[in-house]
């Protein structure tokens, strides 16, 4: 798993009282049952993480909490920021949004701060700087648990982006000399020449010989997309790859009929695994006549 | 620049090294005649890798040469058009008839064997 | 930004600069590289056109700017001959006796836009378009770029 770990700063928490903060850190360690109780309480009034059972949220509240407190003690974010991340990527997955991240760490905040207020109130001069010392280093948290977790969703988004791009140009290699497209979905001018680019540059770069184009997924067809079918298998052919249309549906077969497309030169087999088959008859021996119609 | 023509065993390797004029073209075609009645080739491999443009002339220039190559017994292969050479071409409606394509120069000279009746090194 | 190119087609050679100007001006644009040979391609005949009938003449290379789409324009001038029917001419296998059949309609499958003005003892002129749709992100950051 790859991280921007430079992209966050490695902020220390401001200094403070050290004598107050053990002060603070204890008090929190006590109270941990109740405090995070109320957390998950108000979590689950605000209706937060609804994607997440109760003992989920439970169990990462528990170790947010931990690492919270911690990072209260050392001034150090990073195991915290580490976490962050960490839970980010097991929650994105499954839909947890960005506003959702910060209200929790907000309530947590606002949790903690209400609890020292009771605690301290009959002493106005330390909860002052009881607060002094918190509400920095309980707004560094927050921010850093938000951005890891925006970086995170970021990274996922890059990493789908990249994954679509590679399916809508979906060449596969299936054994040596032989790839398949097959193109699904909606086939329009555009698209089709770049399927074309794509498959010519996979013929040079896999030495295919033979390639299968399967249409079964291809719901309609014009003129203009049958043409330039025939071109892809022309240009195949010039680059010295016999090509094999499969999935031709009856409609799809009509409509080229009717468009007077010139299929003469197109090879097609009923279904994919027939055209396999015919891939692999040719691999056995083959002459490729330029132009032979 | 005049393209090299090796010659190999039974056939003639020429291998275009860059764009070509015309008229290196038509030199090109003229020195195809010549070698393949002089050594009795049985077969012509034409690499255009380094070609990036394959127009009218170039096409019917390199049917001529096919076309009399196969008048003296042998046939020609192309080898080596990129993906957007064969895009164009396709595009601009020209034929190569009656030349061979083959991807490259290995498959250009197994594609000659199998046609001129020979047999490749792996037994087909 | 690039500006007009004027290449002079006087001999064969010349054919060879004007198909590399094109396709240079063609990745200046951004037009991918099948459509940079699809252009380099149809200049390749118009010149030879030029090379063959007129003996002189010129090709002009111009990149045109719009917001939606980039457009390289080649337009080839000489003050040759003349062809008496344009409507033929543009018909596959026109001439086809000198060999020549398959300039115009070859070039203008290859291209978007091709029209052809000649006058016969005057010279021909042949201009020819071809677009490049350019898609919101790019349009994007040419404005970020340009307001900064």
């Amino acid at each position: 798993m790859e991280h921007a770990a430079e992209s966050v700063p490695h902020v220390r928490l401001p200094e403070v009282d050290s004598r107050l903060l053990r002060e603070l850190v204890e008090y929190l360690r006590q109270r941990r049952t109740e405090l995070r109780q109320e957390w998950v309480r108000r979590i689950t009034d605000a209706q937060l993480l609804g994607v997440m059972t109760p003992e989920e949220i439970f169990l990462e509240v528990t170790a947010v909490y931990d690492n919270y407190v911690d990072a209260l003690e050392t001034g150090s974010v990073e195991t915290l920021q580490d976490y962050a991340r960490d839970l980010s990527e097991r929650i994105i997955r499954r839909g947890v949004e960005t506003h959702e991240v910060l209200g929790i760490v907000l309530l947590l905040r606002d949790v903690l701060a209400r609890s020292l207020f009771v605690h301290y109130q009959h002493d106005p001069d330390v909860l002052n700087r009881i607060l002094d010392a918190y509400e920095p280093a309980a707004n560094r948290i927050a921010v850093t648990v938000g951005v890891s977790f925006v970086e995170e969703r970021e990274r996922v988004i890059r990493e789908q982006q990249a994954a679509i791009r590679e399916l809508s140009t979906p060449v596969l290699q299936v054994r040596e000399r032989l790839v398949i497209l097959p193109i699904i979905g909606v086939l329009d001018s555009q698209r089709a020449r770049q399927l074309t680019e794509q498959l010519l540059m996979t013929i040079q770069a896999n030495r295919a010989k033979v390639v299968v184009i399967d249409i079964t997924g291809v719901a309609s067809i014009d003129m203009t997309v049958a043409n330039h079918l025939v071109q892809t298998v022309k240009a195949s052919r010039l680059m010295g790859a016999s090509a094999i249309i499969t999935g031709l549906s009856s409609e799809i077969a009509q409509t080229l009929v009717d468009l007077g497309v010139d299929l003469s030169m197109m090879k097609t087999v009923g279904d994919l695994q027939g055209g396999l088959e015919e891939a692999e008859r040719l691999l056995g021996y083959k002459v490729i006549q330029a132009g032979d119609e | 620049m005049s393209v090299p023509i090796l010659k190999q065993g039974d056939y003639l390797i020429a291998s275009i090294q860059s764009a070509l004029t015309d008229s290196e073209v038509l030199k090109l075609r003229d020195d195809l005649a010549d070698r393949v009645g002089n050594f009795r080739s049985r077969g012509i491999v034409i690499d255009v890798t380094a070609v990036d443009v394959i127009d009218s002339f170039v096409a019917r220039s390199l049917q001529t040469i096919a076309s009399t190559a196969k008048l003296r017994g042998a046939e020609t292969v192309l080898v080596g058009i990129q993906p957007d050479v064969a895009v164009a071409m396709v595009q601009f409606e020209l034929s190569l008839d009656p030349l061979l394509t083959a991807l490259d120069l290995e498959e250009g000279i197994a594609a000659l064997r199998r046609s001129t009746g020979g047999v490749d090194e792996d037994g087909r | 930004m690039a500006d007009e190119r004027r290449v002079p087609i006087v001999s064969d050679d010349d054919m060879v600069t004007a198909r590399a100007e094109g396709r240079a001006l063609a990745a200046h644009l951004g037009f991918s590289r099948t459509d940079a040979t699809l252009v380099a391609t149809a200049i390749s005949e118009i010149a030879r056109n030029i090379v063959v009938h007129a003996h002189d003449g010129e090709i002009v290379l111009t990149p045109v700017y719009g917001d939606s789409r980039y457009g390289l324009v080649v337009v080839a001038r000489d003050r040759g001959p003349g062809i008496p029917d344009v409507e033929a001419a543009m018909q596959d296998g026109y001439g086809s006796s000198n060999g020549l059949g398959l300039g115009l309609p070859g070039a203008r499958r290859l291209m978007d836009e091709l029209h052809v003005e000649s006058e016969v003892g005057r010279g021909t002129t042949v201009t020819m378009k071809k677009w490049r749709d350019r898609d919101e992100l790019e349009r994007l950051r040419e404005r970020r770029s340009d307001s900064r």
